[in-house]
């Protein structure tokens, strides 16, 4: 299963990986972080493909996708 | 946990928060060079020259050596560099403010010279870092601090194209203008960075990678907005593709 790993404490809320995501599972939390900043949370992740293309867009090279052996 | 495919961060990068604006391309940007650095295996074999503005702080970013020069002066920098230690990957990273403006002449003679160095240029049309003033490159119309009513013709001429002008010098080897707006154009930047450092690495000559580019702050956008800014507004005035592709 793929699981993409947020460092949201340094999420600075643009939400390019939002509008790029194909499968439409990210969205802005209502949460703020220590910067001030709304970070990018994933809703489900069982939807998640792996395409990385969130962490090919994100300016700020917190997000990594990884693979994980199921459980 | 196993670690088998997506995405890392590259090795060339400290692991450190940029000083960048949220939605600021330049993060983008740092990241490709530093990506394409580390697939070509040139992470020891690397210098990078900084430039003054938003890209200032290249060095604290990039994970091999780096210079910090004065304003303009990164591709004289470079070529001193480059011809002590010919062997070693030399690039600048400059802005628009940086190497369109103050650094014209050195931009335009290391071309001219055809000095074995790699400019990448980041264009987003103004001054980012004092504040968003009109730059060469700011488009005709747009409005800056320094242009409240919009950049006009008789008062300050019409945008400067550094990729037409540079293709048309013999000594230029690589000059292509990418843009990172979406997914497909960030992959296309990554190539056209990675061609220009193979023409270095082959000595073929100047290279230039010119990457338009957003900056949401100064722009008065927010950084979806921004995209589009860049893909409707500035591609008709700098249109994107190869300029000069030397084989040998």
């Amino acid at each position: 299963m793929t699981r993409v790993i947020f460092n949201e404490e340094r999420c600075k809320g643009c939400g390019l990986c939002i509008q790029f995501c194909p499968k439409s599972i990210m969205y802005l939390s209502e949460q703020r972080n220590r910067l001030g900043y709304n970070y990018a949370i994933i809703d489900d992740m069982a939807g998640c493909t792996g395409c990385a293309i969130c962490a090919l867009m994100c300016p700020e090279v917190i997000i990594e996708v990884v693979e994980e052996a199921a459980v | 946990m196993a670690k088998i495919k997506g995405y890392q961060r590259p090795q060339t990068l400290h692991d450190k928060p940029w000083h960048f604006c949220p939605g600021c391309h330049h993060g983008i940007v740092h990241r490709l060079c530093a990506e394409v650095v580390e697939e070509m295996g040139l992470q020891s074999q690397t210098i990078g020259v900084g430039s003054v503005g938003c890209g200032v702080f290249s060095y604290n970013y990039f994970n091999f050596d780096g210079i910090g020069p004065s304003h303009g002066r990164a591709p004289a920098v470079a070529t001193g560099v480059k011809r002590v230690l010919p062997d070693k990957l030399v690039f600048t990273y400059q802005g628009d403010g940086d190497l369109a403006a103050i650094g014209t002449t050195e931009m335009v003679h290391s071309a001219v010279r055809g000095e074995n160095i790699t400019i990448i240029f980041v264009n987003n049309t103004l001054y980012g870092m004092t504040g968003g003033q009109m730059a060469p490159t700011t488009l005709m119309g747009q409005q800056t601090t320094t242009t409240p009513r919009g950049r006009t013709r008789e008062q300050a001429g019409y945008p400067m194209k550094v990729c037409e002008m540079l293709a048309t010098m013999d000594g230029s080897a690589y000059i292509a203008r990418t843009a990172v707006f979406n997914p497909a154009q960030v992959l296309k930047t990554k190539k056209a960075i990675r061609k220009a450092f193979e023409t270095q690495m082959a000595g073929l000559g100047f290279s230039l990678v010119e990457v338009l580019s957003a900056c949401p702050t100064n722009w008065g956008m927010n950084p979806l907005e921004a995209l589009d800014h860049v893909k409707d507004n500035m591609l008709p005035v700098y249109p994107l593709g190869e300029f000069k592709l030397k084989k040998e």
